[in-house]
């Protein structure tokens, strides 16, 4: 089997653990976990991060990556799951009592793979420029990933933090944007139109790429390898990644209706009848 | 006729700001512990930052008039092992960017240490939009937060070392004015532990910050009309020195706590909360009485918000009455 296929169908999988993550619990947010479902995949599955399953906090010798749009953790958490950071079944316990598996992604319960709460929007970048900077004085060459709705750009303190980067030469980060160009009241160009998101990262001074169909396993392989070529260059890397929110279930795409609500029973057999098992469900 | 007994002196051994003691300790930290790095927000001479900056550059940030961004890169930097000291004024320290703090520091978990200079009334003249009342409400309200008011640039200073040798989010409370510095140089400074100023009988006095020196000087006048205070300087705030708190109330009957904060949140709160639990007894608030601050001199605003010494005697004096 070819490794994109290999990656596909773990991704398939990790579809099927986002429906029945949030189907169990009637919460949580499928609509932008499907669209970020090759990224993960690729990050922790396709040689993109070198990282360390058994989770040292401090992270050193590898690569961190950090949510900053918390809301995704079902397919931040099917991912971690699949990739050791902890038992698979531990996916049962998604936003229940007593849970590591918090509605938002958080350090408070030790769950392995987290490094910083998020949900509250907007803090993510600032986070990773940080343990960007620790890298650089602890002269560790790895390098620092982050992901960002498009609709979180509407918060200032990324702009902060975009000014901060290229002012000050944070060359070891890769920020990607999955822009799907929804949010919750509907698209960004109707709540807040953002412009020309490439053209404003490159006048901060950011090396900015593009993929242009972040749910192809090839181009976002591609994408985030050519990304890390262009690190150590001076310049912190930028990702426009667009998306289609809810991609692999057909009547959860290109809406903002299914951003924070989960499919019922029937709604639930249809979509996982459209990405049949592949690795076993938990 | 009145009761005699006699006074410990303490003596200021010159006026200091407390910031140059957040700065003093922060140099020492500087050559000392090689995990400390400092960011701030474009306010470098307030707070006395230079010369850790000149001696170890590559372990400073300036991320410029951006706060927020500051709390995070703080919160990111603990992630590689260091302990950051960011470092503004207490406004912008805290109301300005508390969802970062909440959310990437105190939730989260991480051992930063929020260095805020200027609280309070008694940075004077920029009035009320620099000036806070509210941070340590503010800041004692998040789970796991340790808060810290230093009262001299001695204490000041010790403080700054003991929260590096501490691992948790820790919020240090100083100021602008130059103060008297009366307590020891070498002084051990143990987090969430009170010190005894005076031991007395009639009355306890709890204070914090500046007021600190203001209750001695209150407590030497009320020794000369005959009532023997206990005073307790408490630099944490949380956690609370409870334990002393108590006895002090037990064998006195009656408190009055004094801070440069809103009664709202601060302190005096605190001891309320404790004693109500656990010893219930009279207490007056020496504080600022729910409202914005002005410009002024520091002086002139001590005693237009009744926060010095002869604040302190009429508090007294009317806790007495209550007992």
């Amino acid at each position: 089997m070819s490794k994109i296929k290999e990656l596909e169908d773990f991704a398939t999988q990790v579809r099927r653990d986002i429906l029945r993550q949030v189907h169990k619990v009637n919460s949580g947010h499928p609509g932008g976990s499907l669209g970020c479902t090759e990224f993960f995949t690729a990050l922790y599955q396709g040689g993109i991060m070198e990282h360390k399953p058994e989770f040292n906090m401090d992270g050193k010798d590898e690569d961190l990556f950090f949510l900053s749009n918390g809301h995704i953790s079902p397919v931040f958490y099917s991912v971690l799951a699949r990739s050791g950071y902890f038992p698979v079944d531990e996916l049962n316990t998604f936003r229940l009592i007593d849970s590591r598996l918090q509605g938002h992604p958080t350090t408070h319960e030790g769950l392995p793979g987290i490094r910083v709460a998020s949900g509250s929007l907007g803090q993510g970048m600032s986070v990773a420029l940080g343990a960007a900077q620790a890298k650089k004085l602890n002269k560790d060459k790895h390098l620092v990933f982050s992901l960002h709705g498009d609709g979180e750009l509407q918060e200032g303190q990324n702009w902060e933090a975009i000014m901060y980067a290229a002012g000050n030469k944070v060359d070891n980060i890769i920020s990607t944007v999955d822009v799907n160009g929804q949010q919750i009241d509907g698209s960004t160009e109707t709540v807040l139109p953002m412009g020309n998101l490439k053209a404003k990262f490159e006048a901060f001074g950011w090396d900015v790429m593009e993929i242009e169909d972040g749910n192809d396993m090839q181009q976002v392989i591609d994408g985030l390898t050519e990304a890390k070529s262009r690190t150590g260059k001076g310049k912190p890397v930028c990702i426009l990644m667009t998306t289609v929110m809810g991609n692999g279930v057909d009547f959860m795409m290109h809406t903002h209706a299914w951003h924070g609500k989960a499919p019922n029973d029937e709604q639930l057999e249809t979509a996982l009848s459209q990405n049949p098992e592949t690795l076993g469900d938990y | 006729m009145t009761k005699k007994f006699r006074m410990k002196t303490y003596t200021d051994t010159g006026k200091k700001d407390t910031r140059s003691g957040f700065g003093a300790g922060l140099t020492e930290l500087g050559r000392t512990n090689p995990n400390v790095v400092a960011l701030c927000a474009d306010l470098i001479g307030s707070l006395k930052m230079q010369d850790f900056i000149d001696e170890n550059p590559q372990r400073f940030f300036q991320v410029g008039i951006a706060e927020a961004n500051m709390m995070g890169m703080a919160a990111g930097l603990t992630i590689g092992g260091k302990i950051p000291f960011a470092g503004t004024f207490a406004n912008f320290a805290t109301g300005r960017v508390y969802d970062q703090i909440r959310q990437s520091i105190a939730y989260s978990g991480k051992n930063v240490k929020i260095c805020a200079s200027h609280s309070g009334v008694t940075l004077g003249e920029d009035g009320a939009t620099h000036q806070i009342l509210e941070d340590i409400g503010l800041m004692k309200m998040l789970p796991g937060m340790t808060v810290i008011n230093t009262c001299d640039f001695n204490q000041t200073k010790a403080a700054t070392l003991a929260i590096a040798e501490h691992d948790g989010p820790v919020y240090l409370r100083f100021g602008r004015p130059k103060v008297a510095n009366f307590t020891p140089e070498d002084q051990k400074f143990e987090i969430g532990k009170a010190v005894q100023l005076y031991e007395g009988d009639d009355v306890t006095i709890i204070a914090t910050g500046h007021l600190v020196w203001e209750a001695i000087q209150a407590a030497q006048k009320l020794s000369e009309k005959g009532i023997s205070a206990d005073v307790i300087n408490i630099h944490t705030i949380k956690p609370l020195d409870a334990e002393a708190i108590i006895k002090s109330v037990k064998k006195t009957g009656c408190v009055v706590t004094a801070e440069e904060h809103n009664f709202l949140g601060g302190l005096g709160e605190s001891v309320a909360r404790t004693l109500a639990e656990n010893n219930p007894a009279p207490q007056e608030f020496v504080a600022t009485q729910d409202t914005f601050g002005e410009s002024g001199t520091p002086e002139q605003l001590f005693e237009k918000y009744g926060l010095n010494a002869e604040a302190i005697i009429k508090a007294t004096e009317k806790v007495l009455k209550r007992k």
